[in-house]
């Protein structure tokens, strides 16, 4: 039985399996891609075929337009099979965001589990994370690789924003998110803990929240808050891409209480440096103790680190006697919690 | 589940910009938590109550016990600081299910428990927190809260949320003491008012003005008077039937590190004076002795005969339940001469007024005195009442000029805090025979000030270049740099291997112009030492 390695290589353009031909959430155009989920550091324009969740296609043609997003679309469903090349592809639920899927390869026997981003939390806008068992390989990502990071339960942290509310009702929240999954759960999460009043929205959020919808989760009344007026947000909740929270669009709302929902918002210095005074701590990414479960779960003798803090992880895996490999693959972790890393970096520096 | 709810608070006020926002916090935190944690959170955030019962080692030592090295070290580059890595890697322990503490727990539990049983407490109540109210914690235990919230915030907030005026709290504030149970009751409305008169209460000092030379100029002798301005610690003495207390300049007390002084207050008044070392006979030690008795919690009794403290009694603010304070300075101070005389208070002399007739004169005096003990002269108008604060024209400090010498550079060693990048505390040396006919350095005094960033940065790189030896933080250099050192006054003492004490050396200038060996002598030095009585008794 070939070992995964002789399949599976790490090309310039990203994870390739050689019999298959095709690539998988590979970085630059090509002609056969298997993606694991929208993020655009995951799913890039103008590849030929395109094979993945109906979901994510969904969302790659809402975020690239018709024409961008794979010239030929295969959806497949999570226990759905397809064999290329004598390569057997399936896809399991990651519970990162909507559509989100780990990539299950077996050639010869041979099993490879390309897991993207993802997190084992449950999360009502999408379907949770399953074990994929008896593996020879397990790709995982690895952002919050170090013990600092364990996220809270996320209705802390929503009962957290909701209190601020109560107490400073003449000031409007304004709640720093990504556009694809952060944005839907934080409103999901909201909806579920009773917040059924209007919920703002920065223009840059809104197709998504639209495609979220038509993909079936309800999000509740949602409205734009570039047309608002001033007075009509005191006490109100606006959601808004991280990087104007607190910016001048974010100052020109009443007494703004600028709030980033971030797996990073656990480090104090990160959440000073992005001059934010009220951290969620929210993340789409597995926490360090769900990172190390689920590679027990799976049961794989050895794990490939794509991208975050393998150095932890891989000695963590190590002193259990898994063979950690890191693949510092680049161009991942730019867009969901990546970028932020990248910015509070250079703040903190 | 009060460190739970303290952890959450402490985390909005360090975020939170807006002052309106912090008051907003706080009146949340007085109408949301019981007694007696609310006053107990109030007092660790306003920094009435720091405890430094843990070492930080402690901590970093239960961290070290519970998380692989590897990770640790990992955790703590990413996150920077120490106390913040140890409250997010505490791992969960399984089976752990004891409720959190509360704040007078941890309060009552620091206090009570034996050193050796202080890391076990800690662990358990790390065990039943979460990372936020781990960090709450640790920042409690070590002394290291800093949120600076100040005091007077606090009090705003107090009154906002009581719907009281904020004078009426301030009144009040001093008579009352962590976890301030009678405060919250009467701003409750659930009992009376602490009775001020009942306890020793702070009254904000009268402070001078430095003198200005056009100040000088249309200054009338006879409208002025004149004192010694004595170079210890202003203390206001508060003593009556409620109690007694020693408040520093700032309103803090000081009472537990000065208990002789305390126990010699046995009457019932108000004074304004001077904290000083004073020796038999009435001679005022140097200010390095002075600090050998601040900041220390309790006081033996080798310190207190070492060190014996003493008053020197400036003005009388209350005399009974009388308030004097509107009284013209002239009345004052026959009524204190008056007091002094009958109460005979062991401890306390009486501040000698210096009789002058015009302003030449004056300046001949303060040129004149060369005793270490004394920083210049005050000037009080004859008419002044006794206000609180810096009220321009009334009072004014007239400081003596600086005196320098010429010294080696010997020591250099890294600052702390944010100077700890450089090396800025600087030991210099004079010379003097070394019993072998030739000359050598004597260690005179350390500078810590008086050079620009500049000269800072100048420094640092002749220190790493002209290192001869390390110890620690501490490096040895060759002993060839010059630097000008001005200090207010010099005076024999027994502590210093030199022999001698300066007040306040900083560096005036740095002399690349001159080599080492024409920099003073330490008989240079000792001719400028002017209390005589204090050579006789050291010799
Ligand atoms: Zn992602």
């Amino acid at each position: 039985m070939p070992h995964p390695e002789t399949w599976l290589r790490v090309t310039p353009a990203g994870l390739w399996c050689e019999p298959g031909d095709f690539f998988v959430d590979p970085t630059r155009p090509v002609a056969r891609a298997v993606i694991t989920h929208g993020h655009s550091d995951h799913a890039r324009p103008d590849h030929g075929a395109v094979l993945a969740t109906p979901e994510t296609l969904a969302i790659m043609r809402a975020r690239l337009g018709d024409g961008r997003a794979g010239r030929r679309q295969q959806p497949l469903r999570p226990g759905e099979v397809v064999v290329q090349n004598g390569v057997r592809i399936w896809l399991r639920p990651a519970g990162h965001v909507l559509g989100s899927a780990q990539v299950c390869l077996e050639w010869r026997g041979s099993r490879a589990v390309v897991s993207g981003d993802y997190k084992r939390t449950p999360d009502p806008t999408c379907a949770p994370f399953e074990v994929e068992r008896g593996c020879d390989v397990f790709v995982t990502e690895a952002t919050f690789g170090l013990p600092v990071f364990r996220h809270p339960r996320p209705e802390e942290e929503i009962a957290k924003l909701l209190a601020s509310v109560a107490l400073f009702p003449e000031r409007t929240h304004v709640v720093g998110c990504y556009a694809l999954g952060k944005c839907q759960r934080l409103i999901a999460l909201l909806r579920r803990a009773g917040w059924e009043a209007p919920i703002w929205l920065h223009g840059a959020l809104l197709p998504l929240c639209r495609t979220y919808e038509a993909l079936g989760v309800r999000l509740g009344d949602l409205r734009p808050a570039t047309a608002a007026r001033k007075e009509a947000l005191r006490g109100a909740i606006v959601l808004a891409p991280p990087s104007v929270v607190a910016e001048r669009w974010a100052r020109r709302l009443t007494d703004p209480v600028a709030c980033l929902a971030s797996g990073w918002m656990r480090v104090r210095q990160r959440a000073k440096a992005r001059g934010v005074e009220l951290p969620l701590v929210l993340s789409d990414h597995a926490d360090w103790d769900e990172l190390n479960a689920t590679i027990d779960e799976t049961g794989a003798p050895e794990v490939w680190v794509t991208h975050g803090r393998d150095d932890a992880l891989v000695h963590a895996m190590g002193r259990r006697g898994i063979r950690g490999r890191a693949l510092h693959l680049v161009g991942l972790g730019e867009e969901d919690e990546g970028e932020a890393e990248t910015g509070a970096a250079e703040g903190a520096a | 589940m009060s460190i739970p709810a303290f952890a959450a608070l402490l985390e909005r006020l360090v975020f939170t910009p807006g002052r309106n926002a912090k008051i907003a916090l706080l009146k949340r935190w007085f109408a949301e938590q019981p007694d007696p944690d609310r006053g107990i959170g109030l007092a660790a955030l306003t920094e009435e109550l720091v405890f430094t019962t843990a070492k930080p080692a402690l901590l970093r030592e239960l961290a070290a016990a519970r998380v692989d090295p590897v990770l640790l070290a990992l955790s703590r580059d990413y996150v920077g600081d120490s106390a913040e890595t140890i409250a997010l890697v505490w791992p969960p322990r399984a089976g752990a299910n004891a409720p959190p503490p509360t704040l007078s727990e941890v309060a009552e539990g620091l206090e009570r428990t034996p050193k050796a049983e202080l890391p076990a407490l800690i662990a358990g109540w790390l065990d039943a927190l979460d990372a936020g109210g781990r960090f709450a914690l640790i920042k409690l235990v070590t002394g290291g809260l800093r949120v600076g919230a100040s005091g007077r915030l606090a009090r705003i907030a107090l009154a906002e949320w009581s719907g009281r005026p904020v004078e009426e709290i301030e009144e009040v504030w001093h008579g009352v003491a962590p976890p301030y149970l009678p405060l919250f009751r009467w701003l409750e409305g659930k009992g009376e008012r602490p009775d001020p008169r009942g306890t020793p209460v702070f009254r904000p000092l009268m402070l001078a003005h430095p003198l200005g030379d056009s100040d000088l100029a249309v200054l009338q002798p006879e409208d002025w008077r004149a004192e010694w301005k004595w170079d210890g610690i202003r203390v206001q003495l508060c003593a009556g039937p409620g109690g007694r207390r020693i408040w520093s300049r700032g309103g803090e007390d000081v009472s537990a590190a000065f208990p002789e002084i305390v126990e010699a207050m046995d009457f019932h008044a108000v004074l304004d004076g001077e904290l000083l070392v004073i020796r038999d006979g009435g001679e005022v030690a140097p200010f390095a002795d002075l600090q050998q008795r601040l900041n220390r919690k309790t006081v033996g009794p080798k310190l207190m005969r070492d060190y014996p403290a003493g008053v020197r009694l400036y003005d009388l603010l209350f005399e009974g339940e009388e308030d004097l304070r509107a009284l013209p300075f002239d009345t004052r101070r026959a009524r204190l001469e008056a007091w002094i005389a009958r109460v005979r208070p062991a401890r306390m002399d009486l501040s000698p007024q210096i009789a002058f007739a015009s302003v030449a004169q004056l300046s001949a005096i303060r040129a004149g005195a060369r005793a270490a003990s004394i920083e210049g002269l005050m000037l009080k108008r004859a008419d002044s009442p006794y206000v609180a604060g810096r009220v321009k024209g009334l009072w004014w400090k007239w400081k003596r000029e600086p005196l320098s010498v010429d010294a080696v550079l010997m020591y250099a060693q890294r600052g702390s805090g944010k100077r700890s990048s450089y090396y800025s505390d600087y030991t210099f040396g004079l010379w003097r025979p070394d019993g072998r006919g030739g000359e050598e350095l004597v260690p005179v005094g350390k500078a810590y000030s008086g050079y620009t960033d500049q000269e800072l940065l100048w420094l640092g790189r002749w220190i790493r270049n002209h290192t001869v030896a390390r110890f620690g933080p501490v490096r040895e250099v060759e002993k060839a740099l010059v630097l000008e050192v001005a200090f207010d006054a010099a005076q024999r003492s027994m502590r210093h291997k030199s022999g001698v004490a300066l007040r306040f050396p900083r560096i005036l200038r740095i002399r690349r112009d001159k080599p080492a060996s024409e920099a003073d002598r330490l008989d240079t030095l000792m001719a400028l030492v002017g209390n005589r009585e204090a050579k006789a008794a050291a010799d």
